[in-house]
């Protein structure tokens, strides 16, 4: 059923914490997502005319880089995009068939593919771009959050963590129940300040973004004295010798 | 936003199959309209005709067409079920009007009228609906969309409407509502094309949440070759053809068709002039449709492109 779960109190709300300070854009949750929904819940993540020109296929998670600012306070941010598992997801709701759903017990957004159509509206209803077509089974995929992993029993369960998680080597990517005050990524939105994206348009993005850390104003330098500014010449050329 | 062959054509035919059967509804019980059965068997046949033909030509945007039926079931959440809902339930009455006229009943018919005419309001209602529910898109999430969605269905289906009728030798009544319905449209038209000039629905500092350090601007793509994002969402169009085909679409789709009306209630050749006056409405109104697609932006492009 596409209508949403009633909010339950104290239910767990699974999701990222993504710290845009630290990213430094190596893609390499990209990538570790490809790999591992190439063969997981999403399977397969085709590729379209992937050894000739206009290479392309279906991401979970595509990593912008921005500018952001002017001069001295401007500064370039690497930025993951991906599935926010928003509570109010309306991907969830204009979905015609019931293939799209939020699960309740965790807060997931997940697409069965065995009843999608493929119609393309729950690509239209999300403002974050975070699902992209199937082409060759024409149906809809998107990011599971790796629900294939992290309830799996079978594998350690340090590595019970969505895939782009483990990935990153700047440690940027935090996982966790956002439903929980206490939770450690609930600490750490709360500590630096975790922003939603566009707040304006009412979806309540479950996943939240740790703003870069703000940087002490430079010191002013003062200007040091050039040689030229020595009147006496003599001086002048005690200053070139002793500044050897 | 990617114009779709199969959706301009879907919701251009089925509008304007639907406004044709909401006029036959509603005004053959009002005498508005020539009371021979045959007359009415013809419209109804044109309109089940338009239907059938653009409902059929939305299941080809489906990846899994087969599955189709599936989409009658969320009809408590999703505009797009409610649609396919209406638009099945649509046929009871509409092929029940038929029948009636058909055996010769006309209490039947006149009540399988009323309610087809009632199912075809609500399944353009809920199409309209779809396209104004959805947020990241601010041109449709717009409250003129879905009594456009209204009104260019009732002016394309009265349209087509005066054109049998004139074919049937009533011309005075359906031209003048033609007249009536193309003016509201142009002027809904008019001030939806004002509206939408300039409207967003968020900046790119929202969407990255690093306006506070100030104007952000793309620096390098995630990705050097296109995708189904940019494909599907990413359709540009040029203002300045925009502004050329809004006036294409405008003149061509409703200021001849309303000129031909008059000049058929006024000076005669009806049976030529009201019919030409349809193909044109139909050829506007594809164009007008594109446009509500090309015009269209969603939220997606400002993460790729910063506006």
């Amino acid at each position: 059923m596409t209508c949403l779960p009633d909010p339950v109190p104290s239910a767990k709300k699974l999701g990222l914490v993504i710290d845009l300070d630290t990213c430094v854009g190596c893609q390499g949750c990209a990538t570790s997502c490809k790999e591992w929904n190439a063969s997981g819940h999403s399977a397969p993540l085709p590729d379209y005319r992937p050894y000739s020109a206009g290479a392309e296929g279906v991401w979970f998670n595509r990593v912008h880089s921005y500018e952001a600012g002017e001069g001295a306070a401007g500064r370039t941010v690497h930025f993951p995009r991906s599935c926010l598992h928003c509570e109010n997801a309306a991907c969830v709701t204009v979905c015609p068939t019931g293939a799209s759903y939020k699960r309740a017990e965790d807060g997931i957004v997940l697409v069965n593919h065995d009843t999608c159509i493929g119609c393309g509206l729950c690509a239209w209803a999300c403002p974050y771009g975070a699902r992209e077509m199937d082409e060759d089974a024409g149906v809809m995929k998107k990011c599971t959050l790796c629900v294939d992993r992290i309830y799996n029993e079978t594998i350690p369960e340090a590595q019970r963590q969505p895939a782009c998680v483990l990935a990153c080597p700047t440690k940027a990517r935090h996982f966790g129940d956002l439903g929980d005050p206490d939770s450690a990524v609930s600490r750490l939105v709360a500590e630096r300040g975790g922003q939603p994206l566009l707040p304006e348009l009412g979806y309540r993005p479950v996943n939240s973004y740790l703003p870069p850390r703000r940087r002490p104003e430079p010191a002013p330098v003062e200007d040091a004295p050039t040689p030229m500014d020595i009147g006496n010449p003599l001086l002048r050329w005690m200053d070139r010798v002793l500044s050897r | 936003m990617n114009p779709a062959p199969s959706i301009v054509f879907f919701t251009t035919a089925s509008g304007a199959g639907y406004g044709l059967l909401f006029w036959l509804g509603l005004l053959r019980p009002l005498g508005l309209l020539p009371m021979a059965p045959a007359f009415a068997l013809t419209c109804l046949g044109l309109a089940l005709l338009l239907i059938t033909a653009g409902l059929g030509a939305s299941l080809l945007h489906l990846g899994n067409p087969q599955r189709a039926w599936r989409a009658l079931t969320q009809w408590r959440s999703s505009w797009l079920s409610r649609e396919g809902v209406a638009a099945a339930l649509t046929y009871l009455p509409a092929l029940g009007f038929g029948w009636a006229l058909w055996a010769g009943m006309p209490g039947l018919a006149t009540l399988a009228g009323l309610l087809a005419a009632l199912g075809a309001a609500a399944t353009v209602w809920c199409t309209g609906m779809i396209y104004a529910s959805l947020k990241p898109i601010p041109q449709w999430h717009h409250p003129l969309v879905a009594p456009g969605y209204l009104l260019l269905s009732a002016y394309s289906g009265m349209a087509l409407l005066a054109a049998v009728s004139a074919l049937g030798g009533v011309v005075g009544g359906p031209a003048s509502f033609v007249v009536t319905l193309g003016l509201g449209a142009i002027v809904l038209k008019l001030a939806y094309w004002q509206m939408i000039d300039g409207i967003h629905a968020a900046s790119i500092e929202s969407a990255t949440s690093l306006g506070w350090i100030g104007t952000v601007r793309p620096l390098d793509p995630p990705h050097t070759e296109t995708n189904y994002l940019l494909r599907e969402m990413g359709f540009r169009i040029a203002r300045k053809h925009a502004a050329k085909l809004r006036r294409i679409a405008l003149v061509g789709g409703f200021a001849l068709p309303i000129l031909l009306a008059i000049l058929a209630a006024q000076w005669g050749g009806a049976g030529l002039l009201l019919p030409l006056a349809a193909l044109l409405a139909l050829a506007g109104l594809l164009l007008e449709r594109w446009l509500m697609f090309a015009e269209a932006t969603h939220t997606v492009t400002l993460y790729y492109r910063g506006t």
